[in-house]
């Protein structure tokens, strides 16, 4: 049941990782940071196992405590330092420390103090790095106000600062200067290179490591060069020696257990093993997909990992075989696609690797697979002009897919529209035509005819191109018997309006009319015989989305102007129905129902609005729904309608709606209270098979045994059995870490109130409705998760039970089943 | 991760006609072998027992000649003026032939002098026929009868007077000893029965009518005359069936193959159309040096033998088919013996590991894929390579310019070198499918090596060709715009106005155009 409240934007996926490296726990768990998160992953199955949410702001940094392997440290932009348990999930201590950390560095010889970087007071761009001391104190909220300098003008990165062998030394790079600080000779050495250019580029530092066992450090430069210093103790007589390879700068170096190996990556996405320091002896790793920005090893050296700039996070072999990989959004540079949901999956489909498609699940936030559009080999190097993937569009069904790509010059865009079929057999899509240079210009929109119950045959094709025509696709018989395949796709029919350029392109719900904006003007045609049926425009502005109504609200056509206009024409009368004034960004109708949210953007917020054509005014205002520029929006389709009782968000009920943000972020809304949606779970980590045998557990089987004994007495063993299974006071206490629940004569009455055996003179209506509520319930427990992957399990199942079973009187119970009948049937109803 | 991806050729669908099936089993005969005669071949008719000889009419000669013999193996001379129409009979062993006097000969295969002489046209007698009881002839002249001939008493059955011109062509019905057909200049082709005294059956085809054929089955008649090859149905009284109008010259003799499946024409204007039985579509053609008068297909479709109007007769083999001995040679017994469990079976519950699929690149793809574009460009510059598939020269020029090295890759070269490129460039600028790469490759070419110019005579000279190329490629761009130009005004005079305007419609306030052009 959902309460009404006020909608909340939720994240559900994207956002970054900003540089933190990863970490790999002892028992082969990795963990990062994911935006305001830090995510614990399983190396071996891939899953995230667990969230740990408590950061207000960016996670900036993590360690794993030096002396308490099952710990981690976390700095975040808020201020804060958090000491978590992450293998449930729970912090266990908050030092605020108040400036921004921007980097967090925790040492083994330091016990009661960590470092980290901070911004420096009244100055602008310049950061310094402290060590802040943890002061020991009873409760979870302390403060961490101790703050001593140890170096001054450190940069921002994480992978600036480095700490030397056993500690005692600190090294830091930025610009072209290098500065090593000894921490018990309290000498502080200063390097720098020329800060001449060369012919090679700027040789300014990137990143900063130590040798684990030799006094030796290892930094990398924009340039691509990897130098290694030694006997910098002495200001004069230091050495360096270079190794090359890189043709862009070294993102980042990691140095194996012992210092045998170096790793280094950057934008060529290639991994390279340096041997012995030496640059002939070297191993590569190609072609991992998007530039490297971080690397690091396990503390056992078996594995480690890379942080692409995508989000993604590559698990590797110490003998350089790719492992597996950890991808949920992936982050490409332009989201060009828009998002598009495929029929078949409901998964979200958008740009995702240079030249791939990506089908996102929801549910999972995993990426489902990635399919190659382009297939060619991208070259990761800056500057170069490489095909891009820029349209997608998808049949009703989902068993068509087509595709624009277009390389990004200018004045003579290389264009190839291609039409791929969903084959049953190999469960993917497959080419079925290509077609070069489809416009003359670059393709502006691109949409099928859906015509669900007419099938493929009346399947149409139509791009709109800003040579000034839009183009009609259509599929043909291939007449030739020994050809490989049946259909192709050819040019039906050519279509322009005065040399305008054709901007949009829409269909209308029975696909009998098709509406292609040019420029101002909106034009309607007859899809049978292509005939220009009439136009519409409201000057002045060009049209920037245009969209039909659906269902009861097919006659109405809405537009967004570029001026600032949203119109409404009837198509039955020709003339404008109603027009308002608003910045509209995204026009995204439900495919489901007559509601069409548009987002405005207005001076540094986005406002929601949702409306019904056939009414001037909306349904649902939400003001500054975020602070960023939402890009994109997509209704996707329930799997089930949700119950939501308030009538203000009746148009979430069939679909639920996400965007895009500039900054990559993916948002839906909720109507969900912040409490449900955001209690971490641990329920995750406990798997009921792994249980093992204690006196408790065979005192609990010995009991099952017995009431199954009971239900076979009785004559009614399946319902019974049923709400065994479901016994949830039982489950949550199996499943909840000890220390987490509350104390134990709490826990008592609920747990004796679930034994006892309090429906023995049951009649058999009674059972009957009982079944009834158990298949509601667990409804609504689908329907809770399905709505995100954020979304985790929630305590007030434990409430909702502890009520259910004991603190009812009778005829309140029946009251209540009452009012839950009425429910079920109302929404059966839609 | 993923494997390194090779270059993607551009694969362009081949214009003009497709290859199918049937094309690829008329291309497979021989080059033709041309043998001379005295006169225009009016007939060649293939004897229908092995070896299968065939036999030649041409001006007063009837000569026989052996399936692979170049030189007649028997003649037969003994005709005053022109003969016509040599014809087997269904044995082979007897021959009769018109000739221009108007008597018909009978001759043995093997003997030389007629056996018996039918004299009763008064005009040249250019049809003649055995029914298929082997006993009769019938017979065609220009004196407008056919007549039927008893060939023991050599007297004459029955003479039909009802066509109005000479009659030219005829055929007998396989499957009733008592039919034939006549073809005549006065546009009917007629029907006869022996056992009636007058025809039981009129087609008119509309033109004189120079060819007619039955079908094996007897149902379907063919008849050529003008440009048109007409089929009718015989059983439902000789109903149109199709028509069909692929020569533009008069078509002179029709053909069919041994398995019934394809109708051959050959006509004046120099072509042998090949129809398809079932769908009368035109699935292959032929080409010849003058005006085909006859054509013949042995049995098996193993010859094809077209007569021309200036003596030549065109002789075209089937080709042997082409047997895969390589195949088989390939599995070595010594092989054998060093790889074990070759053989092995896997049991339902064993656990298969398949070995990775080794894929093999192309030498320039390996080259790309370690980043080394001059060379890359070197190794697609190899004669074959360029020669026979441009298209991968191309793709990789293409690839090197995304990755924007093909200015390296193509600096650097000696005098042979650039000399290859220029040739390669200058002759393939032109082809639609690569202009918009090799315009840009012509562009860095002439900035690389502009100051060398003048240095060598060799690369001067492909500088001109390349200069030459693109020069008569604009000349008919030009001409193609113009033509499109008179065409467009063509059109826009043909197209009927249709501009209805729709009241138009400003209760909105806003001015809405309305129009119904149809744009194209």
């Amino acid at each position: 049941m959902v309460s009404p409240g006020a909608l909340r934007v939720v994240r559900c996926g994207g956002g970054g990782q900003r540089g933190a490296r990863a970490v790999f726990s002892a028992d082969s768990y990795l963990l990062y940071a994911s935006g305001d998160f830090v995510k614990v992953h399983s190396v071996n199955t891939e899953e995230t196992l667990l969230l740990l949410c408590g950061h207000a702001d960016l996670v900036t940094g993590i360690q794993l405590n030096p002396h308490n392997h099952m710990q981690l440290y976390s700095s975040s932009l808020d201020g804060t330092l958090k000491l978590w348990d992450f293998m449930d999930g729970i912090p266990i201590k908050t030092f605020t420390v108040g400036p921004k950390l921007l980097a967090l560095y925790v040492l083994a010889s330091a016990e009661d103090s960590v470092f980290v970087v901070v911004p420096k007071k009244g100055e602008r761009d310049t950061f310094q790095l402290v060590s802040v001391k943890l002061t020991k104190g009873a409760g979870q909220d302390l403060e961490g106000k101790e703050l001593s300098v140890v170096l001054d003008g450190v940069g921002a990165s994480p992978k600036q600062i480095a700490f030397g062998r056993e500690d005692s030394y600190v090294v830091s790079v930025k610009d072209v200067n290098l500065q090593v600080y000894f921490f018990k000779l309290k000498l502080l050495n200063r390097f720098s290179l020329s800060t001449a250019k060369t012919k090679g580029g700027d040789n300014s530092f990137s990143c900063v490591v130590c040798h684990p066992t030799e006094d030796c450090i290892a930094t990398g430069h924009a340039d691509g060069k990897i130098r290694l210093w030694r006997n910098f103790h002495h200001k004069k007589a230091y050495t360096y020696s270079a190794l090359h390879w890189h043709h862009d700068t070294v993102m980042d170096l990691a140095y194996s257990l012992e210092g045998t190996r170096l790793l280094s990556g950057g934008v060529e996405s290639v991994l390279v093993q340096w041997h012995n320091e030496s640059s002939c002896q070297k191993d590569f790793l190609p072609r991992l997909g998007s530039p490297i920005e971080c690397i690091s090893m396990s503390s056992d050296g078996v594995l480690c990992c890379t942080l692409h700039t995508d989000n993604r996070i590559s698990i590797i072999n110490s003998n350089l075989r790719f492992s597996r990989s950890i991808q949920g959004l992936i982050k490409s540079r332009d989201v060009k696609t828009g998002l598009v949901v495929d029929p078949r999956t409901k998964a979200l489909v958008l740009n995702g690797e240079p030249g791939h498609l990506q089908f996102y699940s929801l549910q999972s936030d995993q990426q489902l697979f990635s399919l190659d559009i382009v297939q060619r080999q991208y070259i990761h190097q800056a500057g170069l002009k490489q095909s891009e993937l820029v349209k997608v569009a998808f049949s009703a069904q989902g068993t068509w897919l087509a595709t624009v790509e277009e390389s990004e010059e200018v004045a003579d865009p290389e264009l190839q529209l291609k039409l791929w079929f969903y084959s049953e057999e190999t469960q993917s899509f497959a080419l079925n035509t290509r077609i070069n240079t489809p416009h003359d210009n670059h393709i502006t929109d691109m949409c099928f005819r859906d015509m669900a119950e007419l099938g493929d045959d009346s399947l149409i094709l139509v791009t709109t191109g800003r040579d000034c025509v839009f183009k009609v696709w259509v599929m043909v018989e291939d007449s030739d018997p020994e050809a490989h395949q049946s259909v192709s796709w050819s040019c039906d029919f050519v279509g322009g309006y005065h040399n305008y350029q054709a901007t949009n392109c829409c269909f209308s719900e029975d696909g009998s009319l098709l509406a292609v904006s040019f420029e101002e003007t909106v034009t309607v045609w007859d899809s049978l015989t292509w005939e220009l049926k009439c136009t519409f425009c409201h000057p002045p502005g060009n049209i920037r989305n245009i969209c039909f109504g659906r269902l009861t609200c097919s006659k109405y056509l809405i537009g967004a102007t570029d001026y600032g206009f949203l119109c409404c024409w009837n198509l039955l009368t020709c003339a404008l129905e109603w027009s308002a004034h608003l910045n509209v960004v995204v026009l995204q109708p439900d495919p489901l129902s007559e509601h069409i949210a548009a987002v405005s953007w207005l001076s540094k917020e986005s406002s929601l609005f949702v409306f019904k054509p056939s009414e001037p005014w909306p349904i649902y205002i939400q003001r500054n729904l975020c602070k960023e520029k939402i890009l994109l929006a997509a209704f996707v389709p329930r799997d089930e309608p949700e119950m939501i009782s308030s009538e203000k968000y009746c148009w979430l009920r069939k679909s639920q709606l996400f965007f895009l943000t500039d900054t990559q972020e993916l948002m839906t809304l909720s109507t969900k209270s912040l409490e449900e949606r955001l209690t971490p779970s641990s329920k995750q980590l406990a798997v009921e098979e792994s249980l093992p045998m204690t006196p408790f557990s065979v005192l609990l089987g010995k009991h099952r045994r017995q009431q199954a004994q009971e239900d076979t007495d009785l004559g009614k063993p399946v319902v019974h059995n049923k709400q065994e299974q479901a016994s949830p006071a039982v489950k949550e206490l199996l499943h909840t870490p000890a220390h987490v629940l509350p104390s134990a004569s709490f826990l008592c009455t609920i747990f004796i109130n679930s034994l006892l055996i309090s429906k023995e003179n049951k009649s058999a209506e009674e059972v009957a409705d009982e079944v009834e509520m158990e298949s509601e319930k667990a409804e609504d427990d689908s329907d809770e998760e399905d709505v995100t992957a954020m979304e985790q399990e929630d305590a007030s199942h434990m409430e909702l039970l502890g009520e259910m079973t004991c603190k009812l009187s009778k005829s309140q119970e029946k009251e209540l089943r009452k009012i839950r009948k009425m429910d079920y049937s109302w929404i059966s109803a839609f | 991760m993923a494997a390194y991806k090779p270059v993607v050729v551009q694969a362009c669908p081949k214009l003009g006609e497709k290859i199918t099936q049937d094309t690829l089993y008329w291309r497979g005969y021989k080059t033709p072998v041309q043998i001379k005669e005295f006169g225009a071949i009016n007939k060649i008719d293939f004897s229908p027992v092995p070896p299968y000889n065939y036999a030649v009419t041409a001006s007063s000669r009837i000569h026989i000649y052996g399936r692979y013999s170049q030189e007649p193996i028997k003649t037969f001379s003994r005709f005053r003026d022109a003969a016509y129409c040599a014809t087997y009979r269904d044995d082979g062993r007897l021959l009769a032939a018109g000739s221009e006097d108007g008597s018909i000969c009978l001759f043995d295969v093997s003997g030389k002098a007629p056996l018996r002489q039918f004299e009763g046209h008064t005009k040249p007698v250019h049809l003649v026929g055995f029914l298929s009881d082997k006993y009769r002839i019938f017979s065609g002249g220009d004196d407008y009868s056919s007549k039927l001939w008893d060939i023991p008493s050599a007297t004459e059955m029955i003479s039909y007077s009802e066509h109005t011109d000479y009659v030219r062509c005829g055929c007998a019905s396989k499957v009733n000893a008592d039919v034939f057909i006549t073809g005549s200049y006065d546009h009917t082709v007629k029907v006869f029965d022996a056992r009636t005294k007058s025809s039981v059956m009129t087609i008119e085809h509309g033109h004189p009518v120079e060819s007619v054929l039955l079908f094996p089955s007897g149902g379907l008649l063919v008849s050529a005359g003008g440009r048109y090859v007409k089929v009718w149905d015989v059983l439902k009284g000789g109903q149109l069936l199709v028509s069909l109008k692929n020569h533009h010259k008069t078509v002179t003799c029709l053909c069919l193959n041994s398995s019934g499946q394809r109708l051959l024409s050959g006509s004046l204007d120099r072509h042998v159309k090949i129809y398809s039985t079932t769908s009368y579509k035109v699935v292959h053609s032929f080409n010849y040096a003058t005006s085909i008068l006859s054509l013949a297909l042995s049995p098996e479709d193993e010859t094809i033998v077209v007569g021309m109007t200036n003596g030549v007769l065109n002789v075209k083999h089937r080709k042997p088919e082409e047997k895969n001995e390589n195949s088989q040679k390939k599995i070595q017994p010594a092989y054998r013996t060093y790889v074990k469990g070759r053989s092995y079976m896997p049991k339902q519950e064993d656990f298969c590991v398949s070995k990775p699929v080794k894929r093999v690149l192309r030498k320039y793809d390996k080259l790309l894929r370690s980043f080394q574009s001059s060379k890359a460009l070197d190794a697609v510059l190899e004669p074959p390579i360029m020669l026979h598939t441009p298209e991968v020269t191309v793709a990789v020029m293409q690839e090197l310019h995304r990755r924007g090295t093909l200015r390296s890759a193509l600096a650097g070269r000696d005098e042979k070198q650039v000399n290859l490129l220029l040739t390669f460039v200058a002759r393939r600028v032109i082809e639609p499918r690569f202009t918009s790469v090799l315009v840009i490759v012509a562009d860095m070419i002439t900035d690389i090596y502009q100051p060398v110019v003048g240095q060598s005579a060799i690369v001067d000279k492909q500088f001109l060709k390349l200069q030459q190329a693109i020069g008569k490629e604009i000349d008919y761009q030009e001409e193609l715009l113009e033509v499109l130009g008179m065409m467009d005004t063509l059109f826009a005079t043909f197209t009927k106005k249709r501009d209805t305007c729709l009241e138009e419609n400003k209760s909105n306030g806003v001015t809405e155009i309305i129009e119904t052009n149809r744009n194209y």
